[in-house]
């Protein structure tokens, strides 16, 4: 199987956000700040690589700045075998712009492709745009929040979660496969993994770009929890309050 | 909890495991009504302790680093948190394989056991999945461990709280430090302010700012050390221990690697340095992981994993074995690489115990509360002492170009001589142009640019020949010339002239002048006016805390002349012990000093001078002003180099026009210029002369060092007590100059010993004194005019006599020597002096 996966650079979740003077952005300027996947895409990731493992190939596309060759090496030391940066200059792209160049890229490829794999949706943005507006101009179907994968016979199976229920989706190759976190577990990367990936091919194409049809105005931060620790008492002392604190959520009755 | 008291005696500013240590010993020590906070929670609270890789390798050719080890080691077992593993550093080129025995001789002198070296096939034994092709020999202790800080120090903490000395705050900030008339106050922080006689800096990262707080300055920085953790590891999978293999250091690709649990833990000291500023790191809130855990950048770290694969294939190799952790952990780096302790010179009662690594963590605990509860640490802390900095090497520039240098040197093969190549020609002596015209070769002492020797005198080689004692390895010739040799000859037979402004040089005033050099220094001070004196300045216990001569410019008037490296501390300890009406003024920047030595010196200097130079008129330990070229200059009849002469002491404005002077007339009686190698190494030896730090320091006493003056002064002065204790017993050990009898090596090729050598006796064994002291070489050299190479060493009293056949270890050989005795073995009668 030869599987194209879709990935975003987005910044490390640190333990408190901070936003660009203007609010039109999280504030990335501190050192600490690193960079990161989507848990979502690190699913589609593993789960496109334990696809292809064998006879198949999986190649990793990703829409943003230069720096996001960072994120493509990154899933290539877990098993992607070739990237492809749509590289832009910073401004901000819309889903229906980014699946729209993603998919003309996933088309322009040399790779037939059986699948594409996505988040269901990015940890930074939450848009859940960008898959099913690929599948849309691929014309292929999409099967969204898929909690459980498995292919036979060119027919995938995607399972969902419901309530308490799970639904079974059965859909035939090729198809876009939008996975949310907890389909598998990833991997991380070996040092083998990292090796290879330094020498693994990584291809720059300018994707073409189209007036944004919604624009970003700005940014609010949502009301941040702080944490905070109560000391119930230490050794045995504490161990009545520890009981108290376990019955009032629920693990002891 | 209770709420952060108002007062207290002391504040511990961080609870790593330098705070936790410094607070305990505080406490064991007598201390009570300490109080420690923290920024970050406990027992982790963000700093660099809690990413640490708590390895402990014992051996370093620093003394001072190796007994704080030593010490933390004993600690770490004491409190049983540590587990001993035994460590192994490979080697995969032969200067390496070189370096490593010279490992093994600096762990001799330090008295660490147990260690050798190993053959690949041995390395393989002990670690089954290494790659036994891919390295030359290994070099095994097996003392090395790895030990639990933050257990440790949690359990340091509790002790203290327990004794009732200390109480203990997480999660409080520091906002501000409060100093009035120098002296600390009261620390200001985000939950009320808390005054204090006494803080204590140990923030580690954040040391600088902390102190900036309080207008003081430590110069430190924050920069990365790259570690990944990967597993499971298919052959640890049955472990039973957290650590069942020895610890590998990949010495020559700057990494290491050890068993950790089911995993392998790969470090890089290797990849670019990457430094922050204490503002780039993100508060606990801020943080992904703890603040100092960076995220881990794998392009750094790329020819590391290619490094790591070829030594340990089996295991690196396996895809299974997948990055568990992987961080760029930052730790404090200082611009010489040694740690940043004591009292700062800026502010009474704010100390620094920073740029720490978890290795020395316990023992300079230990050590700073000994320096600030008893006066004086039981380690000399010379070369970590806060206030050796000189303003110019606390800038931000000097502290980011020499660890960006240093930083790859954490494995490096480290010449003992070796020079900086960053933040150069920083102060320049007035001569410095002259210097340069003449082919000076320059080293740096504290930023001064000082002519090492001159490639003009390359000529005298072919004059003086083998005289000159040339070397063949590369090793020792590295950072050396033969021409150092030549210039001294040359200097005995006519003259030599030597920059020496990169002395300190500061005046004692007022009404308690007198007073105060009587107090500080051990010879008598009050001798008339004109006198110079050269004098040990004690520590409390009676070892050394400097020497340095002292000059008696008026009854109420004092300049002391000491060494560059060391003249701040100096300055500090004459402050910190000033008597009432003393003032201070500190010339080292507007003083710059010629020394004039050689059997025609004084024909030199008269021929530019009007002043009686003779024997009777201008006599030995005697300074005076005296014109040159029509400048006022301070001319003093001392010697460093075993020759008739004078220190030259010349406004640095002035220098020019004298220097041009004496040279002019010098050409007449084979005047040559001289460098440091001559001043510091040869002209010093062979007259036996003892160096503040390498032969005096807190470790030995005036009595050992052989400098007990006949008579002791009746004023009062530091460190009397102790040292009328030690006239009376027998010395343990006595300082004693070695000559070689034979230089060649066990491949036939001469070789000649650098210093920090162990001394043993005939039949190969380690000396160990009454203190449990080992001989080491503390200075070596040549001693071109009576042709042999010098080693000084402290000797027991079974082992001093003169004649007394030893034997030093150098590099893997053993080569004999002769114990000449105490004293000079060139010119003892002084005569060349007293000319």
């Amino acid at each position: 199987m030869n599987i194209a996966v879709c990935i975003k650079r987005i910044p490390l979740s640190p333990g408190k956000w901070s936003l660009t003077a203007d609010e039109t952005a999280i504030d990335t300027s501190g050192s600490a700040m690193g960079w990161t996947l989507s848990p979502h895409e690190e699913c589609a990731v593993e789960a496109a690589v334990q696809l292809a493992e064998g006879d198949g190939s999986v190649i990793a596309f990703s829409l943003g700045t230069a720096d996001s060759a960072e994120q493509i090496r990154e899933v290539m030391a877990v098993g992607v075998d070739r990237g492809v940066l749509l590289e832009t200059d910073g401004m901000d792209w819309d889903g229906q712009a980014t699946a729209a160049a993603l998919a003309a890229a996933i088309t322009a490829d040399e790779t037939n492709f059986d699948a594409v794999i996505v988040g269901t949706e990015s940890a930074d943005t939450s848009g859940y745009q960008v898959g099913v507006r690929i599948a849309h101009a691929l014309g292929w179907p999409i099967v969204t929040n898929v909690k459980g994968l498995s292919v036979e016979g060119g027919v995938a199976r995607c399972e969902r979660v419901v309530g308490s229920e799970r639904e079974v989706y059965e859909v035939t190759l090729p198809a876009v496969i939008a996975v949310k976190d907890g389909v598998n577990i990833p991997r991380y990367p070996s040092v083998p993994g990292r090796i290879k990936a330094r020498k693994k091919p990584l291809d720059t194409v300018t994707p073409e770009s189209r007036p944004a049809r919604m624009e970003k105005v700005k940014l609010a931060l949502p009301p941040q929890e702080t944490s905070s620790a109560k000391v119930l008492g230490s050794g045995a002392e504490a161990a009545p309050q520890i009981v108290e604190v376990l019955k009032e959520i629920g693990v002891l009755t | 909890m209770s709420s952060l008291p108002s007062k207290a005696k002391c504040v511990v500013i961080g609870a790593g495991i330098v705070g936790n240590s410094v607070a305990y010993h505080l406490a064991r020590l007598g201390w009570r009504d300490i109080v420690q906070i923290d920024k970050g929670p406990l027992p982790n609270p963000g700093g660099s302790t809690g990413h640490a890789s708590n390895f402990i390798f014992l051996v370093d050719h620093n003394k001072e680093m190796a007994q704080l080890t030593l010490d933390s080691l004993a600690q770490y077992k004491e409190l049983d948190t540590v587990f001993e593993s035994g460590g192994i550093e490979v080697a995969r080129t032969p200067e390496r394989m070189q370096e490593l025995t010279r490992r093994i001789t600096s762990g001799k002198s330090w008295g660490i056991e147990d260690m050798s070296l190993l053959t690949p096939d041995e390395v393989k034994e002990m670690v089954p999945f290494i790659d036994e092709t891919v390295i030359l020999g290994g070099f095994y202790t097996k003392g090395v461990g790895v030990c639990d800080s933050l257990r440790a120090g949690t359990l340091m903490r509790e002790k203290a709280i327990e004794m009732g000395a200390l109480q203990s705050f997480a999660n409080v900030e520091v906002e501000d430090l409060t100093v009035t008339d120098g002296r600390i106050k009261a620390v200001v922080t985000d939950q009320g302010t808390i005054e204090a006689e006494y803080v204590v800096i140990a923030t580690g990262c954040w040391s600088r700012q902390i102190a900036a707080m309080a207008g003081a300055e430590i110069p430190l920085t924050p920069a990365v050390h790259q570690m990944k953790d990967i597993g499971p590891v298919a052959m640890f999978a049955d472990a039973k221990g957290d650590l069942e293999y020895p610890i590998v250091r990949d010495m020559d690709t700057n990494m290491y690697e050890r068993q950790h649990g089911t995993g392998l833990e790969i470090g890089s000291y290797a990849h670019r340095p990457i430094l922050y500023d204490a503002e780039d790191i993100p508060s606990n809130a801020e943080a992904a992981l703890s603040p100092t855990e960076f995220p881990f950048t794998p392009e750094d770290f790329a020819d590391q994993d290619e490094h790591a694969l070829e030594l340990m294939p089996e295991i690196v190799g396996d895809e299974n074995a997948q990055e568990k952790y992987a961080i760029n952990g930052l730790l404090s780096l200082t611009p010489d690489g040694m740690p940043i302790l004591g009292e700062t010179p800026e502010v009474k009662g704010l100390w620094s115990a920073a740029a720490v690594w978890v290795k020395e963590g316990p023992g300079v605990g230990r050590a700073m509360a000994e320096w600030m509860v008893l006066g004086q640490p039981e380690i000399d802390l010379h070369a970590s002492d806060i206030a050796r900095f000189y303003p110019g090497q606390t800038t931000t520039k000097h502290i980011k170009d020499r660890t960006s240098e240093g930083f790859n040197k954490t494995y490096g093969i480290v010449h003992p001589a070796e020079q900086w190549a960053s933040n150069r020609e920083v102060r320049l002596s007035p001569y410095y142009e002259r210097e340069k015209a003449l082919g000076a070769v320059f080293y740096e002492t504290v930023q001064w640019e000082r002519p090492f020797y001159y490639e003009s005198n390359s000529g005298l080689l072919e004059k003086y020949g083998d005289a000159v004692m040339p070397r063949t390895s590369e090793w020792e010739s590295r950072w050396w010339s033969p021409i150092i040799n030549a210039e001294h000859l040359q200097m005995r037979e006519t003259a030599g002239l030597v920059d020496l402004t990169a002395f300190a040089l500061f005046d004692i005033t007022g009404p308690g002048a007198l007073a105060t050099v009587q107090r500080v220094c051990m010879r008598q001070m009050d001798v008339a006016v004109g006198k110079v004196v050269y004098t040990p300045v004690l520590a409390p216990n009676g070892g050394f805390r400097s020497d340095l001569t002292v000059m008696r410019l008026g009854d109420d008037h004092f300049r002391v002349v000491t060494g560059g490296a060391h003249g701040m501390s100096d300055l500090k300890w004459f402050k910190d012990n000033a008597a009432e009406g003393a003032t201070f003024t500190n010339l080292t920047d507007d003083i710059s000093t010629i020394g004039l030595w050689g059997p025609n010196a004084r024909a030199i200097l008269s021929a530019v001078t009007d002043a009686d130079v003779s024997h009777e008129g201008f006599s030995f330990g005697t300074c005076r002003e005296i014109t040159i070229a029509g400048k006022t200059v301070l001319a003093s009849r001392i010697s460093y180099v075993g020759d008739l002469g004078w220190e030259i002491y010349v406004p640095m404005a002035d220098g020019g026009p004298v220097w041009d002077a004496i040279w002019a007339a010098g050409q007449a009686h084979g005047l040559i210029p001289v460098g440091i190698g001559v001043y510091g190494t040869t002209g010093r030896l062979e007259k036996g002369y003892r160096a503040y730090g390498p032969e005096l320091e807190g470790d030995f006493t005036v009595v050992e060092a052989g400098m007990s003056p006949k008579k002791i002064k009746e004023a009062d002065f530091i460190g009397k007590e102790s040292h009328l204790r030690h006239r009376e017993a027998a010395p343990a050990a006595t300082m004693c100059l070695l000559t070689v009898d034979d230089h060649t090596s066990s491949t036939g090729e001469k070789r000649y010993m650098l210093g920090g050598e162990p001394i043993l006796t005939k039949d190969g064994q380690p000396i160990t004194d009454s203190h449990g002291r080992r001989s080491y070489v503390t200075s070596a050299g040549s001693a071109p005019s009576v042709g042999k190479h010098v080693l000084m060493t402290y000797l027991p009293p079974e082992y001093s006599s003169p004649g007394t056949h030893l034997v030093v270890e150098y590099l893997g050989d053993q080569y004999p020597v002769t114990v000449e005795g105490s004293g000079a073995i060139f010119d003892p009668a002084n005569e060349r002096i007293m000319s």
